[in-house]
């Protein structure tokens, strides 16, 4: 190999490493400093110091981990948001393949409905909440029609539904993303498959579960994964929509108890420690998520 | 996902910018001639404040020419108290907030955010002589010194709608609301009327300041001015705590208040006929209801003149990131002194924390009959106690409180026997 040859494959590495600096810094001032950070607070009686104050920060260990968990509302927090994605995640998945399954076949309004359904995701969280608000209060809407069947106590203050409508609400302004995302894997399924399966005599619900579901597996588990992050990071809904977690922490969310730790009552040690077990919660479904397929799968080239 | 990830960069951010600023602040409070210069304030966005705030300063800077004042309203957040925690931090707190809260004082002060009024020479004679030394108390941190000037007070009493009094058959003009038995029958009448949706509001939220605006003033009238802890133990584990509890657990449990979160003001927006609320909504409230007040009620009844209730009060701190201190302690007694606090009283309404504050504005007393009420109310108020981890104190007996009075999931008694125990164990952490 000459020289002239080597020189300009180390200057094209040269090139390579020159256009990925600035995302490669982009990830370690914006992902990877602040993990680092977070862990560190956690293990600290971290103060929001002054600057030039001397504000001794001592290493705590895992105190602030104990803490966080000996807090009956943080373990209640993890459960509700358990509850939140057994409704919120399945309900994603199914609506969203349904519906962009729909939308592809559709040969008029494609584009009304297409922007109907990304309308609520765009739209802002709160005038979003304030809808649900009107829908589900005690004097709205839903217990107007409903009249005498309507739950007792109301749904919003009811500690078995509140969780429930808050799921349907993430769910149905979140849809929009999701649908986007199956239409664009719906369209790339060959037209030639569903002709053959027509041919050979398939009903529309068979080509739905023959082909499309099966085409769509890389974008379900994108689909998943992305509604769990986002599920597990449950906030707005439950500090606008609930009253900050209630009825009597129903709705309470580990984000919520971060910002109440962390922001409102100044011990942010605490609350990274919830932000890191958070972090690892959502690893932790992620990871049993993605063995449970690959289990699957293998099962499945077993029997083919 | 984004939320985690945004919190933690706060936080590094904060960490970060405090690193990088340690070796180049003015720190510390201690010795030497304090300076003089121009310094930056904030007061609140409340309409009326900020009218003063804007004449107070303008009327400092005309006197001033070489230590200007710039007056600026608190940046938007979702509470005062997290912006100025946030600035402290940051390194960017002006030199004086006009609108601290006393639960927050703690927290500032752990951060080495602020300058005990004790550093300056008058600093502890002027909090004195002005508020009177039993109030000034109230407002001394537990290393004895005072971070913050007790500067008003915003006694909370029972508004009531005399419109709705009047179509439920009320007396609108003298309504008997003094024991439990007759606010509860008032609220019946309220209800089975149809006069009202609601007889009070009380937000059913947990955030950890609510109690100050349902229990705490009823608990403070019942108990005779006894502050939520003192000494370092509860106080409200007693008949005086479980009679308030009683009375909002029946409050709720025949829905005359709602469980639910309301988006408003349901006082002003006429769905309930009652609030309990200072001084400082009388002007929200103008040409919208035509309401009255009365003090908070106690189980058995008690003369007017002798009920204590909760101050809501503000207060003015100096922040350690101030350089031209002197200053900003003289502009802070020219806001204070006798003719701005007058000011004050005439443009907001709400109460100086001044002795004798019904004589020294007899005038405006006059002029003014439905504050003399409040004025008489401002000398018996009792505060949030200034005690360490105060925020975390009161989130842990909101959560308790919502769920035995509010939902109705744990006996009174059960809850205040708990409670006691974790508010004396979260002080003393």
């Amino acid at each position: 190999m000459s020289r002239a040859k080597r020189g300009g494959r180390r200057s094209k590495t040269l090139v390579g490493l020159w256009l990925v600096a600035p995302y490669a810094a982009y990830l370690i001032v914006v992902y990877a400093v602040p993990i680092i950070q977070g862990v560190r607070i956690s293990v600290l009686d971290y103060v929001y110091a002054a600057p030039g104050a001397s504000v001794p920060q001592p290493f705590v260990g895992l105190k602030n981990y104990r803490a966080a968990w000996s807090n009956p509302q943080l373990r209640r927090s993890f459960l509700n948001i358990g509850e939140f994605l057994v409704i919120n995640v399945p309900l994603t998945v199914i609506l969203g393949m349904t519906l962009a399954a729909v939308l592809a076949k559709l040969t008029r309004m494609k584009a009304f409905f297409r922007s109907a359904f990304f309308v609520p995701y765009v739209t802002a969280s709160i005038a979003v909440i304030g809808v649900w608000y009107f829908l589900f209060s005690q004097s709205g809407l839903i217990n107007h029609v409903l009249g005498g069947l309507a739950p007792n106590p109301s749904w919003l203050v009811n500690s078995k539904l509140a969780m429930v409508v808050i799921a349907l609400e993430v769910t149905w302004k979140q849809l929009g993303f999701y649908v986007l995302l199956y239409l664009a894997g719906v369209l790339l399924i060959p037209d030639s498959l569903y002709e053959a399966a027509s041919i050979d005599g398939a009903g529309v619900v068979r080509q739905f579960r023959s082909i499309t579901v099966p085409a769509l597996r890389n974008i379900t588990i994108l689909v998943t994964t992305l509604a769990l992050i986002v599920g597990a990071n449950l906030f707005t809904e439950p500090y606008l929509l609930t009253g900050g977690g209630g009825p009597n922490g129903a709705t309470m969310s580990p984000a919520l108890l971060i910002y109440q730790d962390g922001v409102e009552q100044g011990k942010p040690g605490v609350g990274a420690a919830i932000g890191i077990m958070l972090t690892l919660f959502v690893l932790l479904v992620a990871g049993l998520g993605a063995g449970a397929r690959r289990l699957a799968q293998s099962r499945e080239g077993e029997r083919a | 996902m984004a939320r985690l990830r945004t919190f933690t960069a706060a936080v590094a951010a904060l960490a970060c910018t405090a690193l990088t600023l340690a070796g180049c602040s003015s720190g510390g409070s201690g010795g030497g001639k304090l300076s003089s210069g121009p310094i930056k304030i904030w007061y609140s966005n409340n309409a009326q404040e900020v009218s003063w705030g804007k004449a107070t300063v303008a009327l400092w800077n005309k006197a001033h020419p070489d230590q200007q004042v710039t007056g600026e309203e608190i940046p938007a957040g979702s509470s005062s108290e997290e912006v100025i925690t946030a600035a402290i931090a940051a390194g960017n707190a002006p030199c004086l907030v006009f609108n601290g809260s006393p639960s927050a004082i703690s927290g500032w002060v752990k951060q080495g955010g602020l300058v005990p009024l004790n550093d300056f020479a008058d600093g502890v004679s002027y909090v004195e002589g002005r508020s009177g030394a039993t109030v000034a108390a109230e407002y001394k941190s537990t290393d004895g010194k005072y971070y913050q000037l007790p500067w008003k007070s915003n006694p909370v009493m029972i508004f009531y709608n005399k419109d709705m009094f009047k179509a439920a058959g009320l007396d609108p003009d003298h309504p008997v609301l003094s024991t439990y038995a007759d606010f509860e029958a008032a609220a019946q009448k309220l209800l089975s009327s149809g006069a009202a949706q609601y007889a009070i509001a009380p937000a059913a939220t947990n955030e950890f300041y609510q109690n100050w605006f349902d229990y705490y003033p009823l608990y403070i009238a019942q108990s005779g001015g006894q502050p939520l802890v003192a000494n370092g133990k509860a106080t409200f584990d007693d008949a005086a705590g479980k009679a308030v509890a009683d009375f909002w657990s029946g409050v709720y449990a025949k829905n005359q208040a709602p469980k639910e979160k309301y988006n408003g003001d349901a006082f002003a927006d006429k769905k309930s006929a009652m609030a309990i609320v200072g001084p400082w909504a009388i002007a929200s409230y103008a040409g919208k209801v035509n309401w009255g007040a009365v003090p908070v009620p106690t189980s058995a009844g008690m003369p007017a003149d002798q009920i204590h209730t909760f101050a809501d009060s503000k207060t003015v701190s100096v922040f350690t990131a101030c350089k031209n201190r002197q200053t900003a302690w003289d502009f802070l007694k020219f806001a204070t002194d006798q003719d701005n606090d007058g000011t004050l009283l005439s443009m907001t309404g709400q109460m100086p924390l001044r002795s004798d504050l019904p004589s020294t504005y007899a005038s405006y007393f006059t002029a003014h009959p439905e504050y003399t009420l409040f004025a008489q109310q401002a000398a018996r108020t009792v505060e949030v106690p200034n005690v360490a981890n105060g925020v975390t104190m009161w989130q842990d007996f909101r959560n308790g409180y919502l769920k035995s009075v509010v939902f109705g999931q744990q006996p009174t008694s059960q809850w205040l026997h708990d409670a006691a125990g974790t508010v004396a164990s979260d002080i003393a952490k």
